[in-house]
C-alpha cells in the first residue's frame, strides 16, 4: 500500500494532498476537498452521477484514481456558476424542469457543458447520444434534453451578441 | 380483429354531452394575482438553485466529527446454515473498532429480529441461518470507509449451504422450509379473499363467454439513483439518538425505531435531508439502518453507512412478484358479469411489504377496476421463498398496478374474443355515471366518476378512430402497429383510516405554519419530498389559501424535531393530504391582523435598507 | 463495498523504459493502468498502415478525421464502445490487451488483420492479431511486455468495413456484434475478414462466414449464408443477455447487416 502526494487544480485552485494509491477521485473530491456536489450513484461506471471534467473532458470520477489526476485540471459542479451567476445550462435545467430529485443533475450538467463546447448547435439526437453515459431515474430525459437545447440557444445567442 | 367499418358507436350521445363539462388544462382558472403566485401560476422550483449548484445535502454529504464507517458482510448463499463467524482477523486490523453480529444484537435486547408492518418478523442479523442472497450477516465498524471495506474481506463465515427455493409454487410444496423459526413448518404465510365466491361461481355458470389467462408480474427493483444510507449519532450523555436517513417517512421511522430499540421516541430525532429519489424503496426499514443505529449506540460515536449499488439492487425491497390466474365471464350481450382471480404472492423471506393498508394483499381487490359487473371473487396466498423481502413500490399504490394490469388485459382478451373494438368494449362495460356512488363486488365504494367521458376525451385527443384506420392500412401492408388502452380506478392519497393504518396510528398528516411579524412564513410538514418539489407545490397551495406570496413561504420537511407528525410521502399521497390544514380557519384568522398592523421601524431613525433578493439564487 | 478497490502500490513511470524496468521488478504482480501520462498517444497514417498509440483514448478515434474518412469499421466501433464518458478515459490498447471477448476492439482488429507492436526487455516485436488472443483474458504478451502500438493495414481500393452491435442499453456489453472488412472486385468479394464480439470465450474470427463470401458474387442468398455460418460457428454462453439460440440468431443478423453496410461503403457509400 503506498501513499502519494498529488497536486492538481480543482476549480481553479491548486491543491496538494497525500492520498492512498487506491483513493478514488470521487472520494478525494467529496471527502478530502468536501466538494459534495459530485455524487456517487453506482459502483460500475454506469450512472454518471460522479461526472467531473478532467482536463476539459467529462469522466466518471468513480473510475479514476486520485493519483491518476496528478497535474490535471479538474472542474466540478461547484465551479459552474461563475461569480454566482448561473450558467445557461443551470438556467435551462431550472427553466425547463430538467431535474426532480437533483441527484444526477451535477453529473448531467458537467457532461452537457463539455458537449456544448464540442457541439454548440446540436440536434436532439446528438444531445441524447451526448448524455447517454448519464442516468436519470426521475425525469425520463425529455426535460433534460429541452434544458440542454435551451442552454445551446442561450450560449449561441450570447456568443452572437459579443 | 374487429373491422372499424362495421363498428357501432355506443353511448356516443351521452359521452359527447358529458365530455364538454370536463375541464381541460387551459380552462383551469388562476385565482391569485402574479405576485401571490398561487396554484396554476408557472413557477420555477424553489429547491432547484441548490441542486443546480451542487449544494444539495444528501445523507452521504453529512460528515460529523469523529464519524465512523460501517460496512456489511453479506451472504453468498440464498439459503445456508451459519456454523461460525470468525471476525478475529478483521478485529486485529488497524482502524477496526467492532464487528457486530446477530449474537451481539441478541445480547443488546433481542434486536436481531425486527417486526414488519405486515405483522411478520424479519432478521436484522442472523444467528442460525441466512435466507436470501446478499442478506446482511454481520457489520464492521471502522475509522474509514476504505478500512471498513478491507475488513469485511477479513471476516470468515463458515456456511453450510441449504437448498434454495426461489419458485413460489415449489415453495408451496413445503419441501424446503424458509422460516423454521416459526411454529408452523410451512412456507404458506396467509390466505386472503375478497368478494362473494358463491355469487361469482353462479355468474360463471350462467356465462355465455369465459376467458382465462395467466400472468406473471415480475419482481422489480426501484433503483433510485441515490442508494440508501444513514448517519446515526448517539449522544450518551443526553441519551439522545440523532439519525440522518434516506427516509420517505421520517416520523413513521422514528416511531418504528422507538418501538424496536426501546429508546424513548422523544429521544430520537430523524432527519431526512435531500433524498435522491425514493420510489417506495426508502419506505421500508432495512437491517442496515438498525445495525448502523446500534453501532452508534455501542460506540457512542457517529456512524455512517452508505450501501453501494450492488447491495441496493441485491437486498433492498422489491415490488410486484405476483403470479395471477384470472377468469372473466360475459353474458350473451357481451357484458362483463364476473371476475375470478387466484394469485400467489411471492413475499421473499419475510412478509415485509411497506403496505399501510389493512389487507395483506394491499388494495388488490380494486381489481374489478372501472367496470360494472355482478360478482367477483379474489383469492391471494402469500408464500415465503429464499429471496429478499418486499412487495410494494412505485406506480403500485399497494398492488393496484397488478390489479389494473390484470383486469385491463382480461378486458382486452374478452373484447378480442368477442370481436369488439377494445375501446368500445370498455365504453360498454364502464360503471355508468348514474350508478355512483357505486359499491364494487369486492366491497369498495366509488364516490363519483364519469369513465365514458374520460375515455372519449382521451380518444378524441389522440384521434383514436383515425389511428385505428391507420393501423388497418398498415396491417394490410404487413406492417404492425399497436394501440394500447388502459383505464384504472385506484385509491390514492393513502388514505382513509377505515382501509389504512400504520402501527395503529391511522393515516394522517399535519402542517405547521408560522407567520413571522413581517408577514413571511415558515411552513413545516410531515411528508418528505424525494424530488417531487414539495417546497414549491406547498408554497403555492399556501399562497392560494392564505394570500401570502409563495416566494415569502419557506417550506421545510424531514426533521422530526421540528416538523409536525405525518406518515410520509408515497402512493401519491402528499399533495392531497399534507397541505390541507393550511386552509383551516385559525390560520386564516391571523392574517388580517398582521396586515392591519405590520411591524414598522420607528420613524425618524435610520432603518435597515431594503434588500432585493439576489437574482440567481 | 465492491466500489472500493483493494490496496495496491502505484508507480507512475515517465518513460516507456522506466515502465519496462518496473514491470521487470514486479514481474507477474503488476498491472498496467493507463493514467495521466501522455505517452503512446497518437492516431496517424504511416506508410501502409494506420498507427494507433496504445494509450490513445477511445474518444480520439471518434474525433479523428482520418479514422472517420478511411477506417469506417474502426469509426463505427469507436462510437459504440461503452458510453461517451468512458470513452474519454478508456484506451484502445487497454481494450485490446485485456483480451476480453466482450470488448469491441478485438473483433474489429481481427477483421482488419491488425498487427500489434509490443516492447519488452528483449526489445520490440510484432504480433499478428490472429496469434494475439490465446484465452479468456489471456494474450500472447509476456508479463514484462507492454503493448505500444496497433497497426491497421491501409484498406485497398474498393474496400469497406462496418461494425454492428446489438446491446441492451448504452454502456452494456454486446449481446452480439459483428466486425466486417471486405474488398470487392466488381460484384465479387475478393477478400473478407469477420470478427465477432461476445459470442465466444476467446475473441474469434468467423472463418466459416468469410468462406461463404470470398470468391462469391454478392447476393442476398450469399449474405444470408454468411450470417448462418457465423451463427453456427460462434459459441455463445447463455446469460442475462439471452440464451444460446437467441445469441446465435442475433449474430446471424449482425453479420448480415455489417456485410451489407461494408458492401455499400466499398461501393463508395457512407
Amino acid at each position: 500500500m503506498s501513499e502519494h502526494e498529488v497536486t492538481l487544480t480543482v476549480n481553479g485552485e491548486s491543491v496538494t494532498r497525500s492520498v492512498e494509491a487506491r483513493m478514488l477521485l470521487v472520494h478525494f473530491i467529496r471527502e478530502d476537498l468536501s466538494l459534495t456536489g459530485t455524487h456517487i450513484g453506482c459502483d460500475t461506471t454506469s450512472c454518471g452521477a460522479c461526472t467531473v471534467l478532467v482536463n476539459g473532458k467529462p469522466v466518471k470520477s468513480c473510475t479514476v484514481f486520485a493519483v491518476q489526476a496528478e497535474g490535471a485540471e479538474v472542474e466540478t459542479i461547484e465551479s459552474v456558476a461563475a461569480g454566482g451567476v448561473l450558467h445557461p445550462l443551470q438556467e435551462g435545467f431550472w427553466e425547463k424542469h430538467g431535474l426532480q430529485c437533483g441527484y444526477c443533475t451535477p453529473g448531467m450538467i458537467m457532461t452537457a457543458k463539455e458537449f456544448l463546447v464540442r457541439n454548440p448547435n446540436p440536434t436532439e439526437d446528438e444531445i441524447r447520444r451526448g448524455i447517454s453515459g448519464n442516468l436519470c431515474r426521475c425525469t425520463g430525459y425529455n426535460k433534460i434534453v429541452e434544458a440542454i437545447q435551451y442552454a445551446a440557444e442561450k450560449l449561441q445567442a450570447d456568443a452572437g451578441g459579443e | 380483429m374487429p373491422q372499424l367499418d362495421d363498428r357501432t358507436e355506443p353511448h356516443s350521445e351521452l359521452a359527447d354531452g358529458v365530455s364538454a363539462q370536463v375541464p381541460t388544462t387551459d380552462e383551469v382558472q388562476i385565482k391569485t394575482p402574479e405576485n401571490i403566485g398561487g396554484m396554476g401560476h408557472r413557477k420555477k422550483r424553489k429547491e432547484d438553485p441548490r441542486f443546480l449548484q451542487g449544494k444539495g445535502n444528501y445523507v452521504d454529504d453529512v460528515k460529523l466529527p469523529g464519524m465512523l464507517y460501517m460496512d456489511i458482510v453479506r451472504s453468498p448463499y440464498a439459503h445456508a446454515k451459519i456454523n461460525k463467524i470468525d471476525a478475529s482477523a478483521a478485529l486485529e486490523m488497524d482502524g477496526v473498532l467492532a464487528v457486530i453480529t446477530g449474537e451481539d444484537l441478541k445480547a443488546a435486547g433481542d434486536l436481531h429480529w425486527m417486526p414488519t408492518l405486515m405483522s411478520d418478523t424479519q432478521m436484522v442479523l442472523p444467528i442460525d441461518k441466512v435466507v436470501y442472497y446478499a442478506q446482511e450477516v454481520c457489520a464492521v465498524i471502522a475509522t474509514s470507509r476504505y478500512i471498513a471495506a478491507d475488513a469485511i474481506e477479513q471476516v470468515f463465515v463458515d456456511y453450510e449451504p441449504l437448498d434454495a427455493v426461489v419458485d413460489p409454487f415449489e415453495a408451496m410444496k413445503d419441501k424446503v422450509i424458509v422460516r423454521d423459526d416459526k411454529d408452523k413448518k410451512t412456507n404458506h404465510i396467509w390466505h386472503w379473499e375478497a368478494g362473494d365466491k358463491a355469487a361469482t361461481d353462479a355468474v360463471f355458470n350462467d356465462a355465455t363467454t369465459v376467458v382465462k389467462e395467466k400472468f406473471y408480474i415480475p419482481r422489480i427493483h426501484v433503483s433510485s439513483i441515490e442508494t440508501c444510507g444513514m448517519v446515526a449519532n448517539y449522544n450518551k450523555v443526553r441519551e439522545h439518538m440523532q439519525i440522518y436517513m434516506t427516509s420517505q417517512a421520517p416520523h413513521a421511522h422514528r416511531t418504528v425505531f422507538a418501538l424496536v430499540s426501546g429508546i424513548p421516541e422523544h429521544k430520537i430525532q430523524i432527519i431526512s435531508p435531500d433524498i435522491g429519489g425514493g420510489f417506495g424503496g426508502k419506505v421500508p426499514v432495512y437491517p442496515g439502518y438498525v445495525i448502523c443505529a446500534v453501532a452508534s449506540l455501542v460506540t457512542g460515536k457517529p456512524v455512517k453507512w452508505i450501501e453501494d449499488r450492488s447491495e441496493n439492487l441485491q437486498a433492498d425491497s422489491f415490488a410486484r412478484d405476483y403470479h395471477i390466474e384470472a377468469e372473466m365471464a360475459a353474458d350473451k350481450e357481451g357484458r362483463i358479469t364476473g371476475l375470478r382471480v387466484k394469485t400467489l404472492s411471492d413475499c421473499g423471506a419475510a412478509d415485509a411489504a411497506a403496505n399501510p393498508s389493512k389487507f395483506p394483499a394491499g388494495l388488490y381487490s380494486i381489481c374489478t377496476g372501472s367496470y360494472d359487473m355482478k360478482a367477483a371473487h379474489v383469492e391471494v396466498d402469500g408464500v415465503y421463498t429464499t429471496k429478499p423481502p418486499g412487495g410494494v413500490a412505485y406506480r403500485c399504490s399497494f398492488r393496484v398496478t397488478e390489479a389494473v394490469h390484470m383486469v385491463e388485459r382480461m378486458t382486452d382478451i374478452m373484447a378480442h374474443d368477442l370481436g369488439v373494438d377494445p375501446a368500445d368494449y370498455r365504453l360498454k362495460n364502464f360503471i355508468r355515471p348514474d350508478q355512483f356512488p357505486y359499491k364494487s363486488p369486492t366491497g369498495w365504494e366509488y364516490d363519483s366518476g364519469n369513465y365514458e367521458a374520460a375515455l372519449n376525451k382521451a380518444m378524441d385527443m389522440i384521434d383514436y378512430r383515425g389511428l385505428r384506420k391507420e393501423q388497418a392500412e398498415k396491417r394490410a401492408k404487413g406492417e404492425l402497429m399497436g394501440i394500447g388502452i388502459s383505464s384504472f380506478t385506484e385509491v390514492v392519497g393513502a388514505g382513509p383510516s377505515k382501509d389504512y393504518d400504520i402501527l395503529g396510528i391511522k393515516m394522517f398528516d399535519s402542517a405547521e405554519i408560522r407567520i413571522h411579524p413581517t408577514g413571511k412564513a415558515m411552513a413545516r410538514f410531515g411528508t418528505k419530498s424525494q424530488g417531487q418539489g414539495h417546497e414549491t407545490t406547498y408554497a403555492q397551495i399556501i399562497a392560494e389559501e392564505l394570500g401570502l406570496p409563495a416566494d415569502d413561504i419557506e417550506v421545510e420537511e424531514g426533521d422530526t424535531d421540528t416538523a409536525p407528525y405525518g406518515l410520509g410521502t408515497y402512493a401519491s399521497r402528499s399533495t392531497p393530504t399534507a397541505p390541507r390544514p393550511t386552509a383551516s380557519g385559525p390560520t386564516r384568522a391571523v392574517l388580517p391582523q398582521l396586515r392591519a398592523r405590520p411591524p414598522q421601524w420607528p420613524r425618524g431613525r435610520s432603518g435597515p435598507r431594503r434588500r432585493r433578493s439576489p437574482r440567481t439564487c | 463495498m465492491p466500489v472500493i478497490p483493494g490496496a495496491f502500490d502505484y508507480h507512475s513511470p515517465r518513460s516507456l523504459d522506466e515502465a519496462l524496468s518496473l514491470l521487470q521488478q514486479h514481474a507477474g504482480e503488476a498491472k498496467i493502468l493507463a493514467g495521466g501520462q501522455s505517452l503512446l498517444r497518437y492516431v496517424e497514417e504511416r506508410g501502409d498502415h494506420l498507427a494507433i498509440g496504445a494509450m490513445t483514448r477511445e474518444h480520439a478515434l471518434e474525433d479523428s478525421s482520418v479514422v472517420r474518412n478511411s477506417y469506417s469499421l474502426l469509426h463505427d466501433t469507436a462510437l459504440v464502445i461503452a458510453d461517451p464518458l468512458v470513452r474519454n478515459q478508456a484506451t484502445v490498447g487497454g481494450n485490446i490487451a485485456h483480451a476480453d471477448p466482450a470488448n469491441d476492439h478485438p473483433a474489429t482488429m481481427l477483421a482488419y488483420d491488425a498487427t500489434l507492436v509490443t516492447k519488452g526487455p528483449k526489445g520490440e516485436r510484432t504480433i499478428a492479431i490472429d496469434d494475439f488472443f490465446t484465452g479468456l483474458f489471456e494474450n500472447a504478451m509476456s508479463d514484462d511486455e507492454i503493448l505500444t502500438e496497433i497497426r491497421i493495414p491501409k484498406p485497398a481500393a474498393n474496400s469497406g468495413g462496418a461494425y454492428t452491435k446489438f446491446e441492451r442499453k448504452v454502456g452494456d456489453y454486446a449481446i452480439s456484434a459483428a466486425a466486417v472488412q471486405l474488398r470487392l472486385d466488381g460484384d465479387t468479394v475478393a477478400a473478407a475478414r469477420i470478427g465477432l464480439t461476445n459470442v465466444s470465450a476467446v475473441p474469434m474470427r468467423a472463418q466459416g462466414a468469410e468462406a461463404e463470401l470470398v470468391g462469391k458474387s454478392l447476393s442476398d442468398a450469399v449474405i444470408e449464408a454468411a450470417g448462418k455460418a457465423a451463427a453456427a460457428e460462434c459459441d455463445p454462453s447463455p446469460d442475462l443477455r439471452g440464451g444460446v439460440d437467441y445469441k446465435r440468431d442475433i449474430t446471424r443478423v449482425m453479420v448480415k447487416r455489417s456485410i451489407q453496410q461494408a458492401v455499400a461503403r466499398a461501393k463508395g457509400g457512407k
